[in-house]
């Protein structure tokens, strides 16, 4: 491509990077690696001894929680950023709104499901059960995920671009005032039975374990920026591809009809 | 157009609620098919926990409403599918009616026809699983105040993917989900319904009609923005 040149510093031809993304991308990376050493390094293991001499605790199961933790607050990030765009862009009615929309939300389902699949792994030995149906926020992030599962779904059917758009913003607003109910009601069904609360409260956190958990929110947060910056500028491109396919399509058409142009146009 | 009354929307809406019912009345979609798989899904039940009558007994509430929730998605396509032929989306739109009675009304004629199911699977559950009604107001109750949930949202869902492609599996992915804490509500009420200790049913048709209201409210204020494209 000719038109491509070394010094575009926003959206090149062909490139979803920047400068810009490029040093957070490294950052990212440099920051992750970083994560690993102190999860496994320097956080000890979570034990503590109790009165009758017991040594409890999540041993080296409390190593996951520096991406299960960020995975979910990052996933709510990404829920509440759809939220926050539908309404927008049944506000505005611009295409910017829309690709925000789409891409949180795919970014969303990614961290739900690694909070689901990390979540689980972690309950298998803390709370002996891969799947506690007594947690209120276990359950809510699932049926939070299937949701918007569902609004990824119906992005991917093909329809005209705006009543897609509008279609998917209502589709949101819904299903994050759901999110609302559902939490309340599976709260509810919980606490009416004899199901045991969660065992995560009123645990002292450690001060390498509590400096640990803020820089994987760092590095998660700086991870979720890079995603939707080139998710988003993806979904630009596709829709530029799009528009510009229609432009050819019309141009041969016309060069067919055009007389000018003779037996040109003809098979 | 100028805005619409309270009292022609409530007349509106109602026309539409009729229209539906009469469709169904006379093609008896709903009675010849969609009743029979009702029926079929609890007889599955059945089967699958055997022939374990206690077991058949403890888990009728939260049986009976997966199967009324399954057998709504039916209903729900159904009410759009009838909608989409011969034009007749295109026909309701032109006719000027109030988005908010349109939605009224679909809603309400799907939850006419979802009670009427409900009534007869109740018969069902109680003569194939044994159980025996205490609380005939909480049954009657819950019974109605969780079919208008399910029909507000479904409506309002129904609309969303009416009129795309792959439809049919789309509009369970999306509802489902969403109509989970009806499940919760509907079946703590009919276990309080069928003498289970502690279910406090009457606190849980406080959540089945709080649900109905708010999914009213959002599908008939959202309804206008999904009809504009047509």
């Amino acid at each position: 491509m000719s038109t491509a040149t070394a010094s575009t510093a926003d959206v090149g031809a062909g490139s979803t990077s920047s400068r810009a993304t490029k040093v957070l991308g490294w950052l990212v990376l440099a920051g992750f690696a970083v994560l690993v050493a102190l999860a496994f390094a320097w956080v000890p293991e979570d034990t503590r001894i109790t009165e009758q001499g017991d040594v409890v605790g999540q041993f080296d199961a409390v190593r996951l929680m520096f991406v299960h933790v960020p995975s979910a607050i990052l996933a709510y990030t990404g829920f509440g950023l759809t939220f926050l765009a539908s309404l927008a862009y049944l506000r505005w009615r611009t295409d910017w709104w829309d690709i925000m929309a789409h891409s949180s939300a795919e970014i969303g389902v990614l961290f739900g499901v690694l909070t689901l699949v990390t979540g689980s792994i972690w309950g298998r030995p803390t709370w002996q059960t891969w799947w506690e149906w007594g947690d209120v926020r276990l359950v809510t992030t699932l049926v939070m995920v299937l949701v918007f599962i569902g609004y990824l779904a119906v992005r991917r059917i093909p329809a005209d671009g705006a009543v897609q758009a509008r279609r998917s913003a209502v589709i949101a607003l819904v299903g994050a005032v759901n999110i609302v109910i559902v939490n309340r009601s599976v709260d509810w069904w919980e606490n009416r039975t004899l199901h045991q609360q969660s065992t995560l409260i009123a645990r002292k956190i450690r001060d390498e374990t509590l400096f640990t958990l803020s820089f994987s929110f760092a590095v998660g947060m700086a991870l979720f920026a890079w995603l939707l910056l080139h998710r988003f500028r993806t979904a630009y491109l596709e829709r530029q591809i799009d528009e510009l396919e229609v432009q050819e399509a019309l141009k041969e058409r016309w060069a067919e009809a055009d007389p000018a142009d003779g037996e040109k146009g003809r098979p | 157009m100028p805005p619409a009354t309270g009292a022609a929307v409530l007349r509106d809406a109602w026309l539409i609620a009729g229209k539906d019912l009469r469709i169904e009345m006379r093609s008896r979609v709903g009675l010849n098919q969609i009743v029979p798989f009702a029926v079929t899904v609890l007889v599955l039940f059945a089967f699958a926990l055997d022939t374990d009558q206690e077991a058949l007994r403890t888990y009728a509430p939260g049986l009976f409403w997966v199967t009324v929730l399954l057998a709504a998605l039916l209903a729900i396509g159904r009410s759009f599918a009838v909608d989409l032929a011969d034009g007749a989306a295109d026909r309701l739109l032109l006719s000027g009616i109030d988005p908010i009675a349109v939605f009224g009304g679909k809603a309400l004629a799907i939850a006419g026809q979802l009670v009427v199911l409900e009534v007869l699977l109740a018969a069902g559950v109680v003569l194939m699983f044994d159980v025996t009604v205490y609380r005939y107001g909480l049954l009657v109750c819950a019974g109605v105040a969780a079919a208008a949930g399910v029909a507000a949202a479904g409506t309002l869902y129904g609309a969303l993917v009416a009129g795309l492609g792959a439809r049919e599996t789309l509009l369970p992915v999306l509802l489902l989900p969403v109509v989970a804490p009806v499940l919760i509500g509907a079946t703590r009420a009919f276990q309080d319904a069928f003498g289970a200790a502690g279910a406090e049913g009457w606190a849980w048709l406080g959540l089945l009609a709080g649900f109905a209201a708010i999914y009213g409210v959002f599908g008939a204020l959202s309804y206008g923005a999904l009809l504009e494209e047509a």
